[in-house]
């Protein structure tokens, strides 16, 4: 019979587990139900009392609860998350290992899984099958999908955030049952965090909405003019009125990497598509974009879709948007800001 | 004071990503259609490691890059005569299987033995260096499971940026999530970073590069060993190209305000 073991962490409250972890409580609920195998889910916290609040949250979860806690797991970090990680797998003796892929986990769960001699498989969106175990991921950035499965155990698989519903119990008390870990020597201190320097935070992974900024915001409009000061106007006006979080065409982002000052709260890390990210939202609103893969593939996870272009021949948009608006995105979005303000619809 | 680096970037080739895919099974498992005749490039989040590697070393004389990377042999010769312009390094190519199927496990035991056996190479001041994830299977577990098999302790994923100290040691920042970066600061080599974009933009050609890297570019490819990767137990049940195909209403004939009003009416419904 199966053993699996979920691992979450808890964020940066100290005591509320994350949104994906609680999404990968559900997945594992479910697999242990199908398979009728055992379930157990380990806790990473920095506190003791932190990992009880924790586990408080999911006592009706049906599960074995774990838990490793201190202040080196404060913070995220390789050598105190693996060996915290694996602790909690050997001491659960897990056949199946589910994980978020949070950037905390995705640090260490390959690493975790070699320790244990063990095999992972990454970007897990859905696991199925009745009599094995059946994973869906996707290859080549988001243009193939393939369903594997493996025989050999102990088996990681790292779930996607956003692809199951999060674990939402009836909270009761509850204390896990504390797992020891022998600390490495730590070479690495983390001192924090940092948000993008310009200053706006624009990467809302919460947010309902995605609004997709392409390079023709930055061309050249019919007076023959670049309206560079305008757009980022209108765009950011936009994000603050619709709480919407942005993102970019690769080349739009390249030309501020360039030393162009053409919309400069854009950075890397709003790019989507083949080498930027693959957001999970709602709607996606796209707006001066041009029809590549690569743009589609940053929106494969996006559930509505329109978009504003004055290219109504755009490759992108036929067969990939829901509707597309022959327009000027400038008339346009400065007409939306303006009625959002109006009407306060967010 | 300059630090000496060894630094060993990961890199694989990929098929250009404007190329259509599609998906095939063969005898030897899953593969694409025409996968030795598809343009192919080095792996986006790879090669800005590899940029970000020859950055570091022209700042750091006496240090050594060298990119390992495992493909087959043909499609590694058509990719570095591009690449060889771009940055100095020593190649250490590996003849094996292309493309995103094979198990990761296996590609990385075969990394590992590679990168452990390379001459000259001094473990202690190793800077294992790849993109965080690859633009064909997308794991990015690869290079965490390279670092593992050489015991490096001190990893970092998804790096855009490492800024290196007299001392050795250096701060590196690494997204996570909500578009910010973990900043952390590690002692030295030995260390793993997967790096994302970084900062630098792709180095433009170099003929003089290009002519270094040539001396030892073709005699490498020519004496590349041949990797076979194991399974592991992988088995794929099924390899489809996605079919969302969508019903697109294409609007030509409404004024900015009736646009608006229609895209606010969208955005505030549930």
């Amino acid at each position: 019979m199966e053993t699996i073991l979920v691992l979450t962490h808890v964020d940066e409250t100290g005591s509320v587990l994350t949104r994906a972890s609680l999404e990968t409580v559900t997945a594992g609920k479910e697999l242990a139900a199908r398979l009728g195998a055992t379930l157990a889910i380990g806790i990473v916290a920095p506190s003791s009392a932190g990992a009880a609040t924790a586990a408080s949250s999911l006592a009706s979860a049906g599960a074995r609860l774990l838990a490793v806690s201190g202040e080196a797991f404060a913070q995220a970090r390789y050598a105190t998350d693996a060996a915290a990680c694996e602790a909690l797998c050997r001491a659960a003796e897990a056949s199946i290992v589910l994980a978020p892929a949070s950037s905390r986990y995705t640090r260490i769960a390959a690493a975790v899984a070699h320790r244990l001699g063990g095999f992972i498989d990454a970007h897990i969106t859905a696991i199925g099958g009745a009599d094995i175990v059946e994973a869906t991921r996707w290859f080549y950035r988001q243009r193939v999908e393939a369903v594997l499965s493996r025989d050999a155990r102990p088996w990681f698989l790292l779930l996607d955030a956003g692809t199951h519903a999060a674990f939402a119990g009836q909270p009761d008390p509850a204390q896990g049952e504390e797992v020891a870990v022998e600390l490495p020597e730590s070479r690495t201190t983390v001192s924090g965090l940092r948000a993008p320097s310009q200053g706006t935070q624009t990467i809302r992974p919460d947010a309902k909405l995605l609004f997709v900024a392409g390079a023709g915001w930055t061309k050249k409009q019919p007076d023959g003019q670049i309206h560079a000061a305008e757009a980022g106007e209108l765009i950011l006006g936009f994000l603050r009125a619709s709480s919407a979080s942005l993102g970019s065409s690769k080349s739009l982002v390249d030309q501020g990497g360039e030393g162009n000052s053409v919309l400069p709260f854009l950075t890397h890390l709003n790019q989507i598509g083949q080498t930027g990210s693959t957001p999970r939202h709602a709607k996606g609103l796209a707006t001066c974009c041009h029809g590549e893969e690569p743009h589609v593939v940053g929106w494969r996870f996006i559930g509505e879709r329109r978009a504003v272009s004055l290219d109504p021949n755009c490759g992108w948009t036929r067969g990939k948007a829901d509707v597309v608006y022959v327009a000027d995105a400038f008339q346009v979005m400065a007409k939306v800001n303006a009625l959002l303000q109006q009407e306060g619809v967010i | 004071m300059a630090n000496v680096l060894h630094i060993v970037v990961c890199a694989g080739v990929v098929p250009d990503p404007l190329q259509t895919l599609e998906p095939v099974t063969g005898p030897n498992g899953p593969g694409l259609k025409n996968e030795m005749v598809l343009p192919a490039v080095l792996d986006p989040w790879a090669a800005s490691a590899l940029y970000e590697a020859a950055a570091l070393a022209a700042k750091n004389p006496g240090s050594k890059v060298w990119l390992v990377s495992l493909g087959p042999k043909a499609k590694l010769q058509q990719v570095m005569m591009t690449v060889a312009q771009k940055a100095g390094f020593e190649l250490v190519p590996i003849d094996g299987p292309i493309g995103g199927f094979p198990d990761a496990h296996s590609t990385a035991a075969v990394l590992a033995e590679t990168i452990a056996a390379l001459p000259g190479l001094d473990r202690e001041k190793l800077l294992l260096f790849g993109g965080w994830e690859s633009a064909t299977r997308g794991a990015g577990v690869t290079l965490q499971l390279v670092g593992e098999r050489l015991g490096i302790a001190d990893q970092f994923q998804g790096v855009d940026e490492i800024n290196l100290r007299d001392d050795g040691s250096f701060e590196v920042l690494e997204r996570v999530e909500g578009g910010k970066h973990q900043v952390s600061v590690c002692l030295g080599a030995p260390a793993v970073l997967g790096w994302a974009t970084g900062n630098l933009a792709e180095p433009r050609n170099n003929p003089q590069i290009g002519m270094a890297n040539m001396r030892s570019l073709m005699p490498a490819l020519q004496k590349a060993k041949t990797a076979k990767l194991e399974a592991n137990g992988l088995r794929y049940l099924s390899i489809n190209l996605p079919k969302q195909q969508r019903t697109t209403r294409v609007v030509k004939d409404l004024t900015p305000d009736q646009i608006a009003a229609e895209l606010v009416e969208w955005i505030g419904a549930e």
